[in-house]
């Protein structure tokens, strides 16, 4: 009975490359973890003397005066957060809508053309959209658009040519491509089955749209949305040249600010003030922790999104 | 402000990059007086040696041109600098990760205990003034400020351009009813430690509150990152007020504010009139290193140095012979350097002090180094 000692050597040598092939893999998985470990730790010992000098104060205080030794990293938590919202509250609807066109309704041949140009503007380095920003976009906002913003609630003061607002749309500008990228692929793969039976019932393309496709990709989407805002969280340089850097939480939509991000990337070459240093380390510590925690809530909203998908269906 | 922002925005961003390429357009009427550089050329052959230092990026545009003219003249010396900031550059002179470091504020006393080297020599090396840019429609130069309405215009307790308190400063001139928007280094710099340090010099409000720093808790005002920063927004946001290093104001042709001096007299920022503030005190020391708003009819106020750090025992002979020898040169011969990218040639009184200070540095066995 060769044959069968043939297998068992063979299925012998299979489960040893399997093992090997698991171990490796999971030897990837692990320092994946240990690198995520790492940054965190370091972060946080370096920045440790900072928080002890500050205490409580470092994250709700709201003056940076690093000449007196004074850090409060609220205004910066502002900026940050104020400028992600705009950019998504802007992305959002435009790439979900972009990326409908594209999948569903634009002929073959533009959908691939201007696919092509969307994932493009993914490729373009934030510091030229900062430029950009800086250059031909600040001063459209300065005179154009932002004195006919005065009758909104939350947008007096000068116009300028830097701001929150600006901030915000290169923010979207540039998460733009991922929400449109995702949400078509997603679109394309909703099976060709789902949309003939809404036609078949007589349904028309926006039915269509509202009742196979939409529903169906829901969670994906969301996924899109989670990873554009981690790249608005901590975009830097575009952010640095059209934020205004202005260390105070700001007043006003078109306020110039500084995110969490803009404040390290400025002040790091020569924070040689006592605590400075380390103060920076502990913006970067917070960010992380609020990169955290937005990634966290966003697998809970995609959890329940999906968990209403599963009873509706 | 006539040239293109790009472009000034290209050569900073050249300078950053490589060689200090934009020095070649640089105005002519910047070879003024004060250029006391040394009159012969030492004998600089020597052993070879490959030298590293890191810190300031002041220094760079003045450094990369001086540092490769000195490797002409002898080929077996290579100096590589690293503009990584001053924070940087103190950090990797306190590890001895450098053979020198330059910081645009000279090392406290806390952080020369840190260094493991031993006793820090601190040489004033780059000296550096600061224009009063400013973008005001039909105002096209002229204008008149004192350090005390510069202050209040920074304190934001002088709001409008047609204050009274500016009025008065330039009867000749009329002024719009204007915002000022002040514009300021975001990025920690020695430019606005300078700045802030003049302000802090003539105005008790400024010392008290903001104070003196790289980085200050600005009470208005914009931030610009680097020097084509602030002047891109100065450029942009009409009726507004920024401070930008005297070298990139000359290379880009800006208009500025006269600053009336300590003496009295209005003074416009050339390297003449910068030399002129920083010869008025020739006992410069590490810890006494403020030139602002010195005495001297001719003296333009907002100045500063800018330090090389060199620990004072050299333990590897070869290599402190060849440092030793560099930093003769930088501090005399090649202030010649300095001048072509515009920044002010130290004075002939202070180049004698660099050279003192560096006849302290000895090799383990503690022979003088420098002969």
């Amino acid at each position: 009975m060769t044959g069968g000692r043939d297998r068992r050597r063979l299925t012998r040598h299979l489960r040893l490359g399997d093992r090997a092939y698991r171990r490796v893999l999971q030897g990837f998985g692990v320092f994946v973890l240990v690198i995520f470990v790492a940054v965190g730790a370091t972060l946080f010992i370096q920045a440790w003397p900072a928080f002890k000098h500050s205490g409580p104060g470092f994250v709700t205080g709201t003056t940076w005066d690093p000449s007196h030794a004074i850090y409060g990293a609220v205004p910066f938590i502002a900026g940050t957060l104020f400028t992600s919202a705009i950019g998504l509250a802007l992305a959002i609807p435009i790439g979900i809508g972009a990326a409908i066109f594209l999948a569903e309704y634009a002929p073959r041949r533009i959908s691939g053309a201007l696919g092509m140009l969307v994932e493009l503007l993914a490729a373009v380095p934030s510091v030229v959209y900062g430029l950009w920003g800086f250059l031909v976009l600040g001063p459209i906002f300065q005179n154009t658009i932002e004195p006919r913003l005065s009758w909104l609630p939350f947008a007096h003061g000068a116009p300028l040519p830097v701001g929150l607002l600006l901030a915000g749309v290169i923010l979207a500008v540039m998460v733009l491509p991922t929400i449109v990228a995702v949400t078509r692929d997603l679109a394309n793969a909703v099976p060709a089955t789902s949309r003939e039976a809404v036609f078949g019932l007589g349904g028309t393309r926006w039915q269509m749209v509202r009742t196979a496709v939409l529903p169906a990709i829901r969670t994906g989407v969301v996924g899109a949305v989670v990873l554009g805002l981690g790249r608005a969280l901590g975009e830097t340089m575009a952010v640095t040249f059209v934020i205004g850097n202005t260390n105070a939480v700001p007043n006003s939509l078109i306020a110039p600010a500084q995110t969490m991000a803009s404040l390290i990337a400025n002040e790091f070459t020569e924070a040689t003030e006592p605590f400075h240093a380390s103060a920076l380390l502990g913006i970067a510590v917070l960010l992380l922790v609020i990169a955290v925690i937005v990634n966290a809530l966003a697998r809970l909203l995609v959890w329940s999104v999906s968990r209403e998908v599963r009873e509706t269906v | 402000m006539r040239q293109p922002f790009s472009r000034a925005l290209f050569c900073a961003g050249a300078a950053t990059l490589a060689l200090a390429g934009c020095g070649g357009s640089s105005t002519p009427s910047s070879s003024g007086a004060g250029a006391q550089t040394g009159t012969s050329d030492p004998d600089l052959s020597g052993p070879a040696a490959s030298l590293t230092g890191a810190g300031s990026t002041f220094d760079q545009p003045f450094f990369t041109r001086a540092f490769y003219d000195y490797n002409q003249k002898d080929s077996g010396v290579t100096i590589t600098y690293a503009s990584i900031g001053s924070g940087g550059g103190i950090a990797q002179f306190q590890a001895q990760t450098v053979d020198f470091g330059a910081s645009d504020v000279p090392m406290k006393a806390s952080e020369i205990a840190a260094a493991k080297g031993g006793t820090v020599l601190q040489v004033p090396v780059a000296l550096g003034g600061e224009a009063i840019s400013y973008n005001l429609a039909g105002v096209a130069g002229g204008l008149h400020l004192t350090g005390t309405v510069l202050a209040q215009i920074y304190l934001g307790q002088i709001k409008k351009w047609n204050d009274p308190a500016i009025m008065s400063l330039n009867p000749g001139i009329i002024l719009p009813s204007q915002a000022i928007t002040v514009i300021h280094r975001s990025d920690g710099s020695g430019t606005s430690y300078i700045f802030t340090n003049y302000l802090s010099t003539v105005s008790p409000p400024w010392s008290s509150g903001p104070g003196t720093g790289k980085t200050v808790n600005w009470p208005v005002g914009l931030g610009g990152k680097g020097n084509e920063g602030v002047a891109g927004l100065v450029k942009q946001v009409a009726g507004s007020i920024g401070y930008v290093e005297l070298a990139y104001a000359l290379q880009n042709n800006f208009t500025f504010a006269a600053i009336q001096n300590a003496a009295g007299q209005w003074v416009q920022p050339t390297l003449a009139t910068v030399a002129a503030d920083a010869a008025q005190k020739p006992a410069v020391s590490s810890t006494d290193f403020s030139i602002v708003n010195e005495k001297g009819s001719t003296s333009y106020p907002i100045s500063g140095y800018s330090w090389v750090l060199v620990y004072e025992k050299q333990t590897d002979t070869t290599k402190g012979t060849a440092l030793v020898k560099v930093l003769d040169w930088l501090t005399h011969a090649g202030q010649a350097d300095a001048q072509a990218v515009d920044y002010v040639p130290l004075p002939a009184n202070i180049q004698q002090l660099a050279r003192t200070t560096l006849q302290q540095i000895v090799d383990s066995a503690g022979t003088q180094l420098l002969k």
